[in-house]
């Protein structure tokens, strides 16, 4: 535009400038994009965000991991402690349901199987399919906290008024640190209608 | 001495400066940018003081008296995310562009035009926010720190606050783009990196904060409204996505926004006491690296707002180390201040006062800020009334104090008067001691177990509200003081010298006051 400016030479340097910061502009906000799988990836190795491994709650029932963990069984029964493990369930805006565990805690050994259910019942008077989402804290306890079965691997559908038990099974792997002596595995029911939530609010 | 705009030989087009409205409009000079960068960020701060205000109205009793709770929310997040983007940073971008080029001799920034363009885009932005209140659901009422999934199930205003977001942390970086490419660019001949005074490089460092960490508040923002309107599940544990993601991609951002607030005004503190104490500044070089280390620090600090979300002992651990380890540098900057008064000839200007009062109220903010970083302390007083108390001792009597003495300081200045010496004192004791008396009986609060953002609360601590919101009525009712001042000197008053501090050595005292329009076009030479 200003061949012929005399302030050429600077900006010149401008520009250089310009386009290094705006480079890191760019890298930054990529990174905050690149965090996410990095975050997953995290997450998987540490269970930090409270997710169990092993078979992984898709519908349709168990997926077995490449690494056989779904298949793993107990190396002992670790008699020497008790491990305390608390049921909680929370139903998100948009179902219109009931839910609760049938026994609140539960006192068990590591590496005993053990089995446990929470009562559902639905409130309003028409079908509705709904999908629990899980997850265990403390978040260390996720990857040894192992689920051989359970209503959260699949949808469950609720006819209008029905009220269903909801079982599941599991063993809580006697290499859990020895820190952790509750465990609290939390259940969240969402409406698997799409915008089910967004038609509520 | 440097006025040599009479003998400007570039022919710059904008010597001829047009009038009235347009000047405003298409300025692209860095002294009508910087004032209408603190002329905003003045509304704002009236405007988000009125919310203030309203809130501590409705806690005045225990009880519902004026509003429903869920606008009570919508006060609380609104007067937190005006306050921040609306008042402080411009307010210190206003600095930022007034100052930065006075201070090392430039005759403008490196890039007027973007100046402009990213000034315009704050109002802008401030219409989009403010107008949240008067869309169908009402504004945005989940905190300012935007947490889904409260953020991805509220109705319309919450995309529009997200847009607003967006534009003024474009409007940052840009004006972060400027100050460095001024900075390294522009200097006079002879100002080494090193000669810099403290300011400039404060802001110097913040840019470079703003420029590494805008871009991801920018991306965790951008997944809300993915989330909200296209059917993404980033934060949405329905989709497999995770809620306390959102919590870490925010405060990666927002533990270096808090310094992008203060280092600033560290850096107006460490120009106002040298002066007023006819000393240089003690300890200049390790103050610069104090700074930087703070902003290093920044990075890996993130997660002490998060303790309670689950971490294991060594996450806990580290982010407890972290954050006490930033009491270093700070300290290292408060021992400096006070090593700078030590045996100076110290006078008590509307300015000092306030600076004193910033070492004084922002270190017991900085001891308030150690005590939550101990993480079973943390885990009582996590979203109590002491977080409360804890960053408005940081932000107000923190930012907001080194600003408003920063603006009696150059005042002068900017305007070519003298402000009114006895009005800018009793703003000043009004505004200190208010200010201790609405958010000292927060520490009381908090520690007694008061959750912050519930506008009922129980019986037990009706006495301290109520302290707390006279201080707070007094505190606002302060500020209309600030105003009437600010525009007293600006209509006129007593003539200022170029030098109307004596012990003021930097470069923007060796122009006339008030500055002229264009200034250090023929730079000067700093020996």
């Amino acid at each position: 535009m200003a061949a012929a400016h005399p302030l050429d030479p600077l900006a010149r340097r401008h520009r250089k400038l310009l386009l290094k910061l705006l480079a890191a502009i760019v890298l930054a906000f990529g990174f905050g994009f690149a965090l996410v799988p990095l975050y997953d990836a995290f997450c998987a190795l540490t269970g930090l965000n409270g997710k169990t491994r092993g078979p992984e709650f898709i519908a349709g029932g168990l997926k077995e991991r490449g690494d056989g963990a779904a298949a793993r069984a107990p190396s002992r029964i670790d008699t020497s402690r008790t491990i305390t493990v608390e049921f909680v369930g929370t139903v998100m805006p948009g179902l219109p349901w009931e839910m609760q565990p049938v026994n609140a805690r539960m006192d068990l050994h590591p590496g005993e199987l053990h089995q446990a259910s929470y009562r559902v019942h639905n409130l309003s008077d028409k079908t509705i399919v709904g999908q629990a989402i899980p997850s265990v804290s403390p978040g260390e306890a996720a990857l040894h906290f192992q689920k051989l079965d359970c209503f959260c691997f699949a949808q469950q559908m609720l006819a209008p008024g029905e009220t269903k038990e909801l079982p599941l099974t599991f063993i809580v792997q006697p290499e859990v640190a020895s820190d952790v002596r509750t465990i609290t595995l939390a259940y969240s029911f969402f409406n698997v209608a799409p915008n089910a939530a967004a038609a509520a609010r | 001495m440097y006025t040599a705009t009479a003998t400007d030989t570039h022919g710059h087009d904008h010597e001829h400066a047009p009038t009235g409205i347009m000047r405003w409009i298409a300025s692209t000079n860095h002294k009508d940018i910087g004032t209408l960068y603190l002329w905003f960020s003045l509304f704002m701060f009236f405007f988000a003081g009125t919310l203030a205000m309203m809130i501590r109205a409705e806690l005045f009793q225990p009880g519902l008296q004026l509003f429903q709770p869920g606008f009570f929310n919508q006060l609380t997040t609104m007067h937190g995310l005006i306050m921040i983007f609306g008042a402080i940073m411009p307010a210190l971008v206003g600095f930022a562009n007034w100052q930065i080029p006075l201070m090392i001799g430039a005759s403008d920034m490196a890039f007027p035009r973007m100046n402009n363009w990213s000034f315009w885009l704050l109002p802008a932005a401030g219409l989009l926010l403010i107008s949240t209140f008067f869309v169908p659901g009402g504004s945005i009422g989940g905190g300012w720190t935007m947490y889904p999934p409260l953020f991805i199930q509220g109705g319309i205003g919450y995309d529009m606050a997200i847009l607003s977001v967006h534009l003024m942390g474009i409007s940052s970086i840009m004006g972060a783009i400027n100050i460095i490419t001024t900075v390294l660019n522009m200097r006079a001949p002879g100002m080494t990196l090193m000669k810099m005074p403290l300011f400039v490089w404060t802001w110097f460092i913040t840019a470079f904060l703003l420029i590494a960490v805008m871009p991801v508040l920018a991306c965790a923002i951008t997944m809300l409204l993915t989330d909200r309107n296209f059917g993404t599940h980033f934060f949405d544990a329905a989709g497999g996505g995770d809620a306390v993601m959102y919590q870490h991609l925010f405060w990666f951002f927002g533990h270096p926004e808090v310094y992008i607030m203060i280092l600033p005004a560290f850096g107006i503190i460490s120009t106002i006491i040298p002066t007023f104490s006819r000393k240089p500044l003690f300890g200049y070089v390790s103050m610069v690296y104090a700074v930087a280390s703070i902003a290093f620090l920044s990075f890996i600090v993130w997660a002490h707002h998060m303790f309670t979300t689950g971490m294991p002992v060594a996450g806990q651990l580290f982010f407890m180390y972290t954050t006490m380890l930033i009491a270093v540098p700070t300290g290292v900057k408060v021992f400096n201040w006070i090593s700078t008064l030590w045996r100076g000839a110290i006078t008590f200007e509307t300015p000092m006062l306030f600076a004193l009062a910033f070492v004084i109220l922002f270190a017991i903010g900085g001891f308030s800020g150690l005590v939550l970083a101990l993480v079973p302390v943390d885990i009582q007083l996590q979203d109590t009334y002491y977080v409360v108390a804890h960053f408005h001792y940081v932000l107000f009597s923190g930012s907001a104090m080194a600003i408003m003495g920063g603006v009696y300081y150059w005042l002068p200045k900017w305007t070519g008067h003298m402000y009114d010496e006895r009005l800018g004192k009793i703003h000043f004791w009004l505004t200190a001691i208010a200010f201790n008396i609405t958010f000292f009986p927060m520490h009381f609060l908090g520690l007694a177990g008061m959750p912050r953002r519930i506008p009922d609360y129980a019986l037990q601590f009706a006495d301290f509200n109520m302290i707390a919101s006279i201080g707070g009525f007094l505190l606002g009712a302060s500020q209309l003081l600030f105003l009437y001042t600010v525009v007293k000197c600006v209509r006129g008053g007593a003539p200022a010298p170029a030098r109307p501090w004596d012990g003021a050595d930097t470069l923007e005292w060796t122009l006339p006051s008030p500055a002229p329009y264009h200034s250090f076009v023929t730079p000067p030479l700093v020996k």
